[in-house]
Formats: C-alpha cells, structure tokens, sequence
C-alpha cells in the first residue's frame, strides 16, 4: 500500500490482529435476580419499575409494576416491605425505600386516573371467585387481564375484605383502597356484594368453569380466660370491623389488647383515636419475639400506647385484670413465674389470631381441611378439581402482600387447568449477593425517611400516619437502587476495557463483547457495580 | 413537607457513564464516539493499566483539542504492543523515535508547528516510567526547563516491563523485579531511594503538574482538559498497573489501581507552578496490605514469613503522603 511522505504504518492496522484467540474465559451479560424480587410475595419486579422510574417515566414504571400486582397504592401504605429487609443497599448505608417509592407510584396512578386495558381476547371461561378481599381482587385482576370472565362473590355490602375490615383507616385511607378496587371493577369485574356463598357446588352450578375460594380467616380466636361476669371482653376482628362500619365501640377509659401480632397493634393505635385515655398491649413473649411488625411497634409507642411484655392475662374482672409475669425459658418459650398484679382496665380486647370459617367447604368432601385451614397442591388446588384456594384460608404467612401473591399464583393456576394445560413457573436465575457487587461505585446516600405525622397528633384522629413522598424525593429514593444483577447501563464495561472490546449499542440498547479483540481479562467483570457480567470459560 | 433537590445521580460521577446524565455532563470514555486514540488488535498483555491509561488520556486530549493533537511516544511497552511492525493501533498522530529523547522530539514538533502558525495544534510527548524517570530524564528536566509548549505524560506502570520487569527509578521499596530479587535481609527493592518525578516538576515551576491513575476516569479526563488549557511544558502523572510485572490477576487492574490511592501510597493531587492546588481526598480508606497482599511483587512479605517491619515501613510511607497531600481532610487533626 502506498502512504503518505514520511508514513511507516497504517493507522489502525492493528484491527487485522485478532487477540481474542488468546482468551481461555468470556466475559456474559447476565440478568440474575435481585434479592427485592426474590423476597417479594407478590413477586414483583421491584429492580425494574425502579429502574424504569429512575428517569422520571413513571407511568411505564407504573405499568411495569402492576403487571404483578394491581395495588401499587395499597402496598404502598400497608406492605411489610419485605424487599427492604434484604436490599443489599442496606449493606452500603441503608435500603432503598422500596415501599415509598411504589406508593408514589400508585398515588400518582390514582390521580392521573391511569386505567388498565383488557386486550386479551375474551377465552369464553367463567371463573367465580368468592371473597373480594386482596386474594380475591388480586386473582380477579390476573384472571381478567388474561380474558377470563370473572365474578366476585362477598358477603359483605363492599369489595375489600380485610383490607377495609381489618386495616385501620389511617394506614389505608378508603379512598386509596376505593380506587384501586373501582380499577379491577373498571376492567370488567362483576361484583356481587351482599352475596353469600354457603354452598359451593350450587355456586359451581351456576354455570361456573372454575371456583377460587378466598374468604380469607375472619373469626377471632378465643383463649379461655377466667371471667366476672361484669367483665367487658371484646374481640380484636369485631372491633376493627366495627369502626370500618363508622360504629365506635364501647372500650372505655384504659383498653387492654391481649396479644402481639399486627392485629393487636391496630386495635390498640384505634382505641388511643376513639378517645381511650390509655391502650396497653399485653404480650407473653418480648418485643423481639411478637409476630408484629416492628414499625408499627414503633409507630404505637411513639402514640403513646403501653407495652406490657412478658405477661398473660389470668382472669378478668369488672375494671381490673389480674396479670401474670412470665419469663422466657432456655428454649425461648414464655414460663409463668406465679408472680400477679392487678391492671386497672375498662375493656380487655383479644387479638389472638384469626381462624378460617369453613362451613364453606363443609359440603365438599374432596377438600380436605389441615389444622383449621384448607389444603392446596403446589398448584394452589384443593382436592376437588376445578377449586382452588389461597389467601388467609390456605396455610400462609397471613399479609396483605401474601394474598396478592397468592390470587396471582392461582390465576395463573387456574388459567393453565381450563386451557388443560400445567403452569411452569419460568426458572429463577440465581440470586445476587453482595459480593457480586462493586459498591465503589455507587455514591453514599441515605435513604429519604418518608415524613410521619407527629405521634401524639396523629393519635387522636385517623389521618393517614404516614405521608407520601413527593416527586423529587421519590426520584432521589429511586435512583438509590442498586439495580443488582441487572445491567443500568453505567458504561463501566465500555470504558473499562483495555482492548476497546465492549460495543455500546445505545441508550436503551445495553452492550456486546466484541470477541474479535476481547482477551478475557475480566475488568468488566470487576468493575461492574452491578454484578450484571460474569467469565464463563471458553470451550477449548 | 421537605423537599431534597433532585440532584443525585445513582453511582455519582464514580462509574464511566450514567443514563441519567446530559450527554455534555458525561466523560469522554462513555461518548459512544470517543477517539478510541488506542484501538483493538494491540498486543498488550490481558488486563493491561497502561494500554487503558494510554486511552483514556489521549481520547480525552482529542476532545480537549479539537482532535488536533501530535503524540510522540518514547520506546517502552507502549511503543511495542502499539505498533508492532507492520501494524498499528493508534488513530491519532503519532510519532516514535527512541528510548530517551521523546521530550526534545516533542519539544522539536512544538517548535516546529509555531514556526508554521500552526499553534492550534496540540503536541503530547508519552513514555513509560523508564523512558520517563530513567532514560529520558534529561531531555524532560530540558523541556520543563526551556517552558516548551507540550504535555508529556508518564504511564506510570513501575519497572521495565517490556524487557523483563527490571527495577526502573520509579519501582517502588520492597517490589521485587528482575533485579531486586526477593533475597536477603532486605528483600526486593530498597527504601530510600527513586525518584518522584511529579515533585521533580513541581521544583521546574512548570505551569501545571497532576498525578492520576486509571481507577479514576473522571479525575483523570478532567486533569488531562485542565493540561490543555495551560501552554507550556505540563506534566501528568498517572499510575498503571501492570498485571504481569506486579504478579496481580489481570481482573484486577482498576482495583489495584484504586488500592493504591485509598491506603494513600499514591497520592492523587494537582499541582500549579510549583505550588499543589488541590488533593483527591481519600473514600475509602485501607491499610497498605490490602494494596500489597494483591501482588506478587510483594508476597514475599507474607510468606514464607510475614514481615511486619517492612510492611510498617510502606504504612508510614502512605500515612506520610496522607499528611503531606492532605488526603483525608476531615481527619487532618488526627494525623
């Protein structure tokens, strides 16, 4: 090749030396699963409607995210946020608020007025499903988005079930949880309130193809407690239900709550807003050991309600209840000390557990009942063909979340069997670790603690406790992630490589190895923050 | 309710790039049209700093001057697996001569282009430590000197690497090379004696010296810019490991690279007129050993036994770099 005066080499001939063939390892691009997802019971894609969100596009984000679970709202004020425990943000200074970011997102849903098209042709099956609680809702949404033709069933004049029975209005304002419900309706749900269902087979007469069963555990546990017959005791259930009705119970002055699960905690936080001068909660474990979310806890105390740990309630009595201080054994298990106190109390409200109602299923001798709750295969099917079960009523932890989980699994359950089909669950990839993570790269932020109304304020009426975030707040929790094992496009491995070996394809596009030149160094591998590429050996 | 500006980007400015990001905020090495000054098809070893560092300064140069920019390479590592005859990686250009006189060929192309009016464009004058430190020592001394108008930058990688990992005036104490073999009562490389070259620049009172190292891209595009904006002799600095001659894994070139300015064992900092004016202040900070232990180089200080005493002596160097360059500000008092 003739050059130019004084020009020895062509510039860029070195493209003709190809130094990927002295590699013995490739780097991949990999998408493996995030520990907010994998912890998830809803099973939410959390890293990529926070992804999606990052750049201020939140209505995709938004539509990302209901298409595993229909109340972006809800979650967002009464989820335990389980995705939060295990972020791995929390290794670096602390978790994303996950849970914030998704009720924003719902919140800005409901304001736009955002509705959700059924644009699966219609299959021709009718599914019923009975209890229009999360469970219930959350099976109707997937059901319908899947072109089924859905009927709920609820005894109760309104959809919501223990979301609206159960849940005090200032963790879930009712016009959240009315527009969340008035959307499913919105997609052609039939409601039938007022409607119920004593007899399933009858119900399945009716011309139905499939039954979810969802009526979640309404009855209260009763432990036997020595009484007076003056003695005012009250059921933790009925109570809840009670003032969702707009009725105030009659608890008095001083309220005792027996037990320690969340239940107990929003009777107590209730009774400090219907006027009681003083709610104790009475547990036989330690804070540590009681079933109840720890924020709500912190939430109760900071209001002002007692804690009395470590005690069970032997006998009551007109005003006065008498106390027995207990002690944890070796094993962890609370042991009577015989040592007794007497508690001035109006009102001893029981908040022991719930069980399941299952004179449903009492005319149904396929189902089989375990301990008080109603056994499903993996496949979330009792015994009869064609009826499935899931919620509070099926053995589970027994949350809001885990319900929308399961109405989820069942839709899809369901939707397999009339098609004659069996629904594979697609395999999970492996979960990432915080080892997989290079967390130099991301900057130290902590996480924007979503403002709560001051306790002793917020005590004395039923505003919602704890606020929103706005746009930018919520943007700033967003950005946080840490996007675990999913590529965020960060340019790491474009700029990284010594061999200018990594392609970038564009915004939106990602990267490709160019193997050509690649020698398998690993540098993007390191350098990744993400954990997103990983070395497989090259076939010799 | 309070409000925080939306402000944060998720990994700050430490990554290459950022979705989020205005293009114009983002690095030269994220530009999906950088120069790619230093193309594919070199023959540099897997996981190579200086290949890496070689790019990175010379894309950002590139934007820097309008892609108006002269390299004159001294002999090393560089010059071979760049331009292996009859091949070559560059895409800029780019000139070689020998060993030590790449600063006074540098020097010539600066002369050359005034004499010419053609000052727009930008000369480069590059090498190894050795070409650097050792061998082209006087002609640099000579340019920083006469004030000519040319950045040369070292690429720091520590010893004779091209010809067999020999100690260079830049191999630090206790290293081992080729020839400061890990034996006696004081193995590798002695203390007390190298050079600094950065400091060397300094005392010419030259217009502007920085030292960097590829672990930080930003910092070193942004010192690279800062360079282009001055005329007259500039000297950069910049750190490059070298998997092979410090016996490390090749995956971890930037680690390395970025242990070595967190225990403080290399000193980020710019400098203007013989006076430093700014220091990168340490993130995260580790003890030396964790630089050490990731290079053979030095693995005869934890085996066959552990050698306090010199790993003590290579802490107070870092904890004396801390205290003169200022690199943990907050705890200064401290110190």
């Amino acid at each position: 090749m003739e050059k130019p005066f004084a020009i020895t080499l062509q510039v860029e001939s070195s493209l003709a030396n190809h130094t990927g063939s002295w590699r013995v390892e490739r780097p991949q691009y990999v998408n493996l699963m995030p520990p907010c997802n994998n912890a998830c019971p809803a099973g939410e894609n959390v890293q990529k409607w926070l992804y999606t969100a990052e750049d201020g596009s939140y209505e995709e984000a938004w539509r990302a995210l209901i298409v595993e679970n229909p109340f972006p709202a809800i979650m967002g004020r009464v989820c335990y946020h389980p995705c939060q425990t295990v972020c791995s943000r929390g290794q670096l200074d602390e978790a994303v608020g996950i849970n914030s970011v998704e009720r924003f997102l719902g919140d800005l849903a409901i304001e736009k007025g955002w509705s959700i098209p059924v644009t699966a042709p219609s299959t021709g099956f009718k599914v019923l499903i009975i209890g229009a609680g999360p469970t219930g809702l959350s099976a109707a949404y997937h059901l319908r988005r899947m072109g089924h033709a859905v009927t709920i069933r609820d005894a109760a004049d309104v959809a919501g079930g223990m979301m609206r029975f159960g849940i005090p209005k200032y963790r879930l304002p009712r016009n959240i949880l009315n527009a969340e419900i008035a959307r499913i309706e919105d997609m052609g749900v039939r409601f039938q309130l007022n409607h119920k269902v004593d007899n399933v087979q009858d119900a399945i007469d009716d011309g139905f193809d499939a039954v979810f069963l969802a009526v979640g555990a309404q009855i209260g546990k009763r432990a036997y407690i020595p009484a007076g017959e003056a003695a005012r005791i009250l059921d933790a259930v009925n109570v809840l239900h009670d003032v969702a009705d707009g009725e105030a119970p009659l608890l008095g002055r001083k309220v005792v709550v027996y037990g320690g699960g969340n239940t107990a905690i929003d009777v107590a936080r209730t009774a400090k807003r219907l006027g009681a001068d003083e709610a104790m909660i009475v547990y036989r474990r330690t804070r540590e050991k009681a079933p109840a979310n720890d924020t709500e806890i912190q939430e109760a105390i900071e209001e002002g309600v007692l804690m009395k740990w470590l005690s069970t309630v032997k006998h009551a009595d007109a005003g006065v209840l008498k106390i027995e201080r207990m002690e944890l054994d070796d094993k962890g298990f609370p042991q009577p000390t015989g040592e007794f106190e007497d508690l001035e109390a109006d009102s001893l409200v029981l908040a022991l557990g719930q069980e399941v109602d299952l004179s449903l299923v009492n005319n149904l001798p396929d189902v089989e009942v375990r301990d008080g709750v109603v056994h499903v295969d993996p496949n979330m099917m009792t015994g009869r063909a064609g009826i499935f079960a899931g919620g509070d009523m099926v053995p589970a932890e027994r949350t809001v979340t885990t319900g929308v989980g399961h109405g989820k699994k069942a839709a899809r359950n369901i939707d397999a069997w009339l098609r004659k089909e069996k629904f594979e669950k697609e395999p999970i990839p492996r979960v990432v670790e915080y080892s997989d993570l290079n967390p130099w790269y991301y900057t130290d932020a902590p996480h924007a603690v979503r403002p709560r109304l001051e306790g002793v304020r917020r005590a004395s009426n039923f505003d919602e406790v704890v606020q929103g975030l706005d746009e930018s707040t919520a943007l700033y929790e967003a950005r946080r992630c840490m996007s675990c094992g999913n590529c965020f496009e960060c340019d790491n491995c474009f700029g990284v490589c010594p061999d200018n070996a990594v392609i970038k394809l564009g915004p939106g596009k990602g990267f490709e190895f160019n193997l050509d030149y690649c020698k398998g160094c690993g540098i993007c591998v390191s350098e990744c923050p993400s954990g997103s590429i990983i070395m497989i050996p090259e076939k010799s | 309710m309070s409000t925080t500006p939306v402000k944060f980007y998720q990994v700050g400015s430490f990554a290459v790039g950022n979705r989020l990001l205005p293009a114009a905020a983002g690095s030269v090495q994220s530009d999906m049209e950088r120069t790619n000054a230093l193309t594919s098809g070199h023959r540099a070893c897997q996981g190579c700093g200086e290949a890496l560092g070689a790019r990175y300064a010379m894309d950002a140069a590139m934007r820097a001057a309008n892609d108006k920019v002269i390299a004159v390479n001294a002999t090393g590592c560089l010059e071979v697996f760049s331009t292996p005859y009859p091949e070559s990686s560059w895409r800029i250009a780019w000139l070689h001569s020998l060993f030590g006189n790449a600063p006074a060929v540098a020097t010539g192309v600066a002369a050359a282009l005034r004499a010419k009016g053609r000052t727009e464009v930008r000369v480069i004058g590059q090498g190894g430590d050795g070409a650097t430190v050792d061998i082209g020592f006087g002609p640099l001394s000579g340019m920083f000197e006469r004030n000519d108008d040319v950045l040369y930058i070292c690429y720091d990688n520590e010893a004779y690497m091209n010809t067999g990992v020999q100690r260079s005036g830049a191999t630090p104490a206790a290293a081992r090379t080729a020839t400061t073999q890990a034996v006696g009562p004081e193995p590798g490389n002695v203390f007390g004696q190298g050079k600094n070259v950065p400091r060397i620049a300094m005392a010419h009172e030259i217009p502007y010296v920085a030292t960097a190292t590829v672990a930080d891209l930003r910092d070193l595009e942004a010192k690279v810019a800062r360079a282009m904006e001055f005329r007259g002799a500039r000297y950069l600095h910049v750190l490059v490991p070298c998997p092979l001659g410090w016996g490390s894994q090749s995956c971890d070139t930037v680690k390395i690279a970025r242990l070595a300015t967190q225990s403080g064992l290399f000193p980020v900092f710019e400098a203007e007129r013989g006076e430093v004016v700014s220091s990168t202040p340490i993130r995260q900070r580790v003890m030396v050993e964790e630089y050490l232990k990731l290079q053979g180089r030095y693995s005869h200080l934890f085996s066959p036994k552990r050698r306090d005493d010199v790993i003590d002596r290579l802490q107070a160097a870092a904890d004396r770099n801390i205290k003169r360059y200022n690199l943990m500000p907050e705890e200064a008092g401290d110190l």
